[in-house]
């Protein structure tokens, strides 16, 4: 079982997302997802940053991959999503069809598709692997069961991610919500989000967290966190996926590749873990509930 | 400018009155779906089953014009043969296209019905002609239809480089998020736009008269509060009113509908080959009036581009049936991103 560090959400400083990886580096983590999904404007670290950062992480033993653009606009996404499927040092996580039509084209067998891409069916899942993926991460909104039947009518499937910590990422726009809470447009947006190391809590008219504000892109505030059902996850998927947060990122790390180890079982997992949430948790998906309840199986 | 190649009029029929209604105020197209998940407007009392999808074609042939099924949501593993059923009876059923957002089920329709013509959702988030060329190339897909995502100059560049015809939103209701790429719903109730083909549905909705106004919650979130004086509006999640940093407000969208019809001689220069009106969960009277207030306007610009301006009347008529009587150009403005 392999853990995997998911592309970075958020928008830090230069040096923020710099000495995080430099940690990282020294981490569980076996496999790092880097670069820039949520927004284009997005530019304290370019491209070549994170081939350098790949560069540091692959020395010091990580299966790298560089992310592709979940939303691709413009003809400049299109050129970035061109370097990164051209480069052959590392390999590719596509998150739009555009990427994997070029990852084919550009006939690569190694890459990953990702969890945007919509696979909920054995059929489209075979045509990704057809067109070169090694591995799929599945939407996180899909459940246990209707995973289980997904593989069961795949042979041979290609490895599973499944994303096991971190905030959801709910739903993309064209708009961007960071910067109309700031009353600014996109295009002059002061970059706001900059420095909002977990993105906004949005709460309902009664004070209760419900979503996360990060940009072009909504996420769940609750913190999903498979730890309590690690025994039915670890039955169907070969990674998690932990999406990094603001603080104690590393610290989730470890504390999954102890219940990995079982040294510590998936309850008291979960109850270890809770140091190191800023939210409630949730488990809804998983068990095909709706995705922001925490559900424990009587 | 010389009269510009016909764009078809797409319009929504969410029941058999509504097909024959737009069908009789001038739509070219309807587009429509079966009683259950296998289309994304999966609500109580609408859709068809197989003896009004009959007598809907049927109607809709006899006056010339097309129907398209929206086959639109994602089969799993569990009910994989309820949507490929579904592709056979569109074949089956003589309808003109359908309307798919999943690959496999593509392979499928490909392989088993190559004469059925197949046009990829707005649900398969294809917002670049890379993604819409990867359609085409491996499944032959005729048309796209555009998430509500990208600026009129994005949607020209689109159309420059691909061979398959693109359609665009121009009025109704509109998705703030990228359509296809929205687990919202799915995250507060259960119900996936994706694979149930509902958003915020009917089931999970409790409207509460309370001291502070009447509530409108969805699966027991607070999704808005409106005072006496406020027409309370129904909980889609992405449109209620939430708290941000203290602050109360529309975080993510007003409730307000999309209206391009400024912008149909752009549409038209740039190439889009048809304009999509959203709202198979409204009435046959709210389809009456915006299908023959497009198809003037529609009219009125391949007959003599230059002159085109909107009417006053026209968009007198469009405000009685908006959503939250206000209109957004949407992404097409670059200001409302």
């Amino acid at each position: 079982m392999k853990l995997a560090l998911g592309p970075l959400l958020y928008y830090w400083p230069r040096q923020a997302t710099l000495d995080f990886y430099a940690e990282i580096a020294d981490s569980p983590a076996d496999i790092v997802y880097l670069g820039e999904t949520v927004c284009a404007r997005r530019h304290e670290l370019r491209l070549d940053d994170w081939l350098e950062v790949a560069g540091m992480l692959a020395a010091a033993g990580k299966e790298v991959l560089l992310s592709t653009q979940t939303l691709i606009e413009s003809e400049s996404d299109l050129k970035t999503l061109r370097r990164i499927v051209a480069q052959r040092e590392f390999s590719v996580e596509a998150n739009d069809m555009g990427a994997v039509r070029l990852l084919a084209e550009a006939g690569r067998n190694d890459w990953v598709a990702g969890p945007t891409l919509n696979v909920f069916n054995p059929a489209t899942l075979a045509l990704l692997q057809e067109a070169g993926a090694r591995r799929w991460v599945m939407p996180p909104e899909m459940s246990h069961k209707a995973l289980s039947a997904l593989l069961d009518g795949i042979d041979p499937a290609p490895e599973t991610e499944i994303f096991a910590w971190g905030r959801l990422p709910l739903a993309h726009s064209a708009r961007c919500f960071t910067a109309r809470h700031f009353n600014l447009q996109k295009d002059t947006c002061e970059f706001r989000c900059l420095g909002l190391a977990d993105g906004i809590v949005l709460r309902t008219r009664e004070g209760e967290p419900f979503l996360t504000l990060n940009g072009v892109q909504t996420q769940s505030s609750r913190i999903y966190n498979l730890l309590g059902d690690l025994s039915a996850v670890r039955e169907r998927a070969g990674v998690l996926r932990i999406s990094p947060q603001g603080e104690h990122t590393a610290a989730v790390l470890a504390t999954f590749r102890a219940a990995l180890a079982g040294e510590l079982d998936p309850q008291a997992a979960l109850v270890a873990s809770r140091q190191w949430m800023s939210e409630e948790p949730c488990n809804g998906f998983w068990h095909g509930r709706a995705g922001v309840e925490q559900y424990v199986a009587s | 400018m010389n009269p510009l190649p016909r764009i078809e009029l797409v319009c929504p029929a969410g029941s058999l009155p509504a097909l024959k209604t737009a069908i009789d105020h001038g739509a070219d197209c309807v587009y429509l779906g079966f009683k259950d998940a296998t289309n994304a407007r999966n609500f109580t009392g609408l859709n068809f089953d197989p003896a009004t999808m009959r007598e809907g074609v049927r109607y809709a042939h006899q006056h010339g014009r097309k129907v398209l099924l929206a086959l639109n949501t994602y089969p799993q593993a569990h009910n994989w043969a309820d949507w490929t059923a579904a592709v056979d009876r569109a074949a089956d059923m003589g309808l003109d296209a359908v309307i798919l957002a999943d690959p496999g089920l593509m392979a499928y329709a490909a392989k088993t019905h190559p004469q059925l013509r197949l046009h990829l959702s707005v649900q398969g988030s294809a917002t670049s002609y890379e993604a819409i060329n990867f359609y085409h190339e491996r499944f032959g897909i005729q048309r796209a239809v555009l998430p509500r995502v990208l600026s009129l100059a994005q949607v020209e560049q689109v159309i420059g480089k691909t061979p398959v015809e693109i359609e665009v939103f121009g009025f109704g209701g509109l998705c703030v998020m990228v359509e296809g790429r929205c687990a919202l719903s799915a995250y507060a109730t259960g119900e996936s736009p994706n694979c149930n083909g509902a958003c915020s549905p009917g089931k999970h909705v409790r409207w509460e008269k309370t001291p502070q106004g009447m509530e409108t919650r969805l699966n027991g979130i607070l999704i808005d509060r409106f005072a006496d004086n406020e027409r309370a509006g129904y909980p889609t999640l992405c449109k209620g009113r939430f708290e941000v940093n203290g602050e109360t407000y529309y975080a993510i969208e007003e409730p307000t509908s999309l209206n391009t019809l400024e912008l149909l001689p752009a549409l038209a220069r740039a190439g889009v080959r048809a304009i999509k009106v959203e709202g198979r969960q409204r009435s046959p009277a709210y389809v009456a009036q915006v299908t023959q207030v497009w198809r003037a306007a529609l009219d009125r610009l391949m007959a003599d581009a230059d002159s085109f301006t909107v009417q006053p009347a026209w968009m007198a008529a469009l405000n009685k049936v908006s959503e939250g009587q206000s209109h957004t150009l949407g992404a097409y403005y670059r200001p409302w991103k």
